[in-house]
């Protein structure tokens, strides 16, 4: 066990999945909600040559997708290193040897 | 120089510079040819990545079929990108963590059983093969448009490209031509893009310019324009679809969840030698992705704009055939175009309803794009080699997938477990070489169903893998038990929706028969709900995972420390 504590382990487990969470719920929100169930209402809505659902639906949802993982990468980065279980050296070391461990050398 | 000439010139370039590459980068060892040594970098990875996800059916049907289907499009466009949420938060890290190198030893691993293995094994392989299909025959249709080969001698040479540095290079030599590969593709997609829509609307960034007023001083905005055209032409207005909203959103939830279970992408996020590097790659593939994956729309528009505006001339009235301009001959004689003079008036004339006289075949917008607005010539000699490096590239990773899940997960896993290292990099390059000439075969002589099984590829992975991998990481007590049920309800469902409706009985597939409204492209969305409701049910009445199992479970969840994973 690499946590100070088991309460360590839980919070940080905790911590990722509300991350995990939320960042899903903006997932579902801009393409399955924005830009198919709610795309009729927003097409009312002009975004200069767009109606707002289209460009949710061949656009925006895109952009905002790429912008989640960038957040849940610094996100994470941070959780870890709070909770003291980012990766160090001897991870990489560790990769070397399960490499080797799975296909011999 | 013609375009003839110039097309052999800069196709020969970028073939002498993938083999180049993958004499530089030979794989020496297993894990050189599995994970190509486990160290590359986060940017390199997710170019690969990204050349690994494009296929042929990205860069040349994509924007064809958006063009064609208005604002229902989206369904690819969202579905092809929304799966790397789920990957880099849901799949990747923990996957990374766990550090094994194949969808099938996780599952196999995870479940601790042969028998999860094998059907694993087996998906793998009927997934692959689907896919890599349909990317020969790719190859051969670039090759017989632009070469003017016939297709089965351009298959002939895409399977002697990828035969080159595959088998030599595996997982190596393909990573490090798929990155050059991904420049290859994105600058043949983009160049053309951007000179239309400067053209059109006066804008460099064509994301922006299909948003925008025309150039021609008019005021109005190309896509209300092509509302308009489209609503006079007797077609449903571009921007609203025709597809129902549940089967949107069926369709739409298949293709991201299909995408984030298929094993040539999973694999990917072996190769990068940290947790944070999985997350990270998974973020930059999806960048490198959006870049095409976004202007795909404003060539859609653009193309569709061009070539009602062509064929019916600028006032609507028909362009007199006599007078059609060159790209039109070209693919007629292809058999991709055709016109039909119904009112026997020599105009050429394209409409949703019965003034309609022009077939056009949806996958040549892309690569008649470039034709349509008269771009220079090496223009559309770049477009051709984008093309070959799309499917190409594609190609070269599922053929890695086929061959590692044989000898590795097969071979070395469960059959013969005595097997040196070298003796299975040889049956790794054996399988390899199998496996390109079975998909050129199949490029040759298409079944008429490749275009079909793509559903089946999507729909498979998304009722199979998908639910057992999440519920791998994320439910620790799920059993055996629950799982093997989960994938074999899930897959039997899907599989029996899709064949139903697809080669039994296709006369049968019209809205007014399906479940609930669903196509059999979003059945796959329903399977995958029922493999997470058998597999929990299942679990529940047998006993839970052993504890060493949960213990493991428990590891891959932080990035820190190597896991007890893999010291069993």
């Amino acid at each position: 066990m690499s946590f100070e504590s088991e309460q360590h382990a839980k919070d940080y487990w905790r911590e990722n999945l509300r991350l995990m969470l939320t960042l899903l719920c903006i997932w579902f929100a801009v393409s399955f909600g924005f830009g198919i169930l709610l795309v009729d209402a927003l097409n009312a809505i002009k975004l200069g040559g767009f109606k707002l659902g289209f460009w949710f639906a061949q656009q925006g949802s895109i952009y905002v997708f790429l912008l989640l993982i960038v957040v849940y990468v610094i996100k994470m980065n941070t959780l870890d290193r709070k909770y003291n279980v980012h990766e160090d050296h001897e991870n990489e070391e560790e990769f070397e040897e399960a490499l080797e461990e799975e296909f011999g050398q | 120089m013609d375009i003839q000439t110039l097309t052999f010139l800069i196709v020969g370039a970028t073939f002498a510079i993938y083999i180049g590459i993958a004499i530089w980068s030979r794989a020496g060892s297993t894990h050189d040819f599995y994970v190509a040594g486990g160290g590359v970098h986060p940017v390199a990875n997710g170019m690969a990545t990204a050349a690994d996800w494009m296929s042929a059916a990205s860069f040349i049907s994509m924007a064809g079929l958006i063009s064609f289907m208005g604002y229902d499009g989206a369904v690819y466009l969202m579905g092809w990108t929304g799966g790397y949420v789920l990957l880099a938060l849901c799949l990747a890290p923990y996957l990374r963590k766990f550090g094994k190198f194949t969808v099938p030893a996780f599952i196999g691993d995870r479940y601790y059983s042969n028998t999860a293995r094998t059907v694993a094994v087996i998906c793998a392989v009927f997934v692959c093969f689907t896919y890599v299909a349909g990317q020969m025959r790719g190859v051969g249709v670039v090759f017989s448009r632009f070469l003017e080969v016939d297709i089965t001698t351009g298959v002939i040479i895409g399977m002697g490209v990828v035969f080159f540095y595959a088998v030599l290079g595996g997982m190596k030599g393909i990573t490090y031509t798929q990155v050059a590969q991904y420049c290859v593709l994105i600058c043949a997609y983009l160049v053309p893009a951007i000179f239309i829509s400067i053209m059109m609307t006066g804008h460099v960034i064509p994301q922006i310019g299909f948003g925008s007023e025309l150039a021609d001083g008019s005021g109005t905005y190309l896509l209300d324009k092509l509302d308009g055209l489209s609503t006079e032409l007797g077609f449903t207005e571009y921007t609203s679809g025709t597809k129902s909203t549940i089967d949107v959103f069926f369709i739409t939830a298949a293709l991201m969840v299909g995408t984030a279970g298929l094993p040539h992408v999973i694999v990917r996020f072996f190769t990068v030698p940290k947790v944070r590097d999985a997350r990270k790659s998974a973020g930059w593939a999806l960048l490198f992705i959006a870049l095409l994956y976004t202007t795909a729309p404003a060539i859609a528009t653009f193309a569709r704009v061009n070539m009602i505006d062509t064929i019916n001339g600028p006032e609507g009235e028909g362009t007199p055939h006599a007078e059609a301009p060159g790209w039109i001959d070209n693919w007629e004689r292809t058999g991709l175009i055709s016109w039909e003079d119904k009112n026997e008036d020599g105009r050429m004339f394209y409409a949703g309803d019965e003034r309609n006289e022009m077939t056009i075949d949806r996958d040549i917008m892309v690569l008649a794009n470039p034709e349509i607005a008269n771009l220079p010539a090496w223009v559309i000699a770049l477009v051709a080699a984008g093309g070959i490096a799309a499917a190409l590239s594609t190609s070269a990773g599922l053929l890695l997938v086929i061959s590692t899940s044989i000898s590795h997960d097969l071979l070395k896993r469960n059959l013969m477990p005595n097997i040196t290292d070298k003796q299975e990099l040889g049956y790794a390059r054996i399988a390899a070489a199998v496996a390109i000439c079975v998909a050129g075969y199949l490029g040759i002589n298409p079944p008429g169903f490749v275009a079909q099984v793509v559903a089946f590829a999507f729909g498979l992975a998304a009722s199979s893998f998908f639910p057992a991998i999440i519920m791998g990481i994320f439910y620790k007590r799920m059993n055996k038990e629950g799982a093997i049920a989960g994938m074999l309800s899930g897959i039997l469902f899907t599989a029996a929706y899709i064949i139903y409706f697809k080669f039994i009985n296709p006369a049968a597939n019209s809205p007014e028969n399906w479940w609930f409204g669903i196509s059999p492209e979003g059945i796959g969305t329903l399977g995958m709900v029922l493999n997470f409701a058998v597999a929990i049910a299942v679990a529940r009445v047998t006993s839970e995972a052993p504890a060493h199992v949960q213990e493991m479970v428990e590891s891959i969840r932080f990035p820190k420390g190597a896991g007890e994973a893999s010291a069993h």
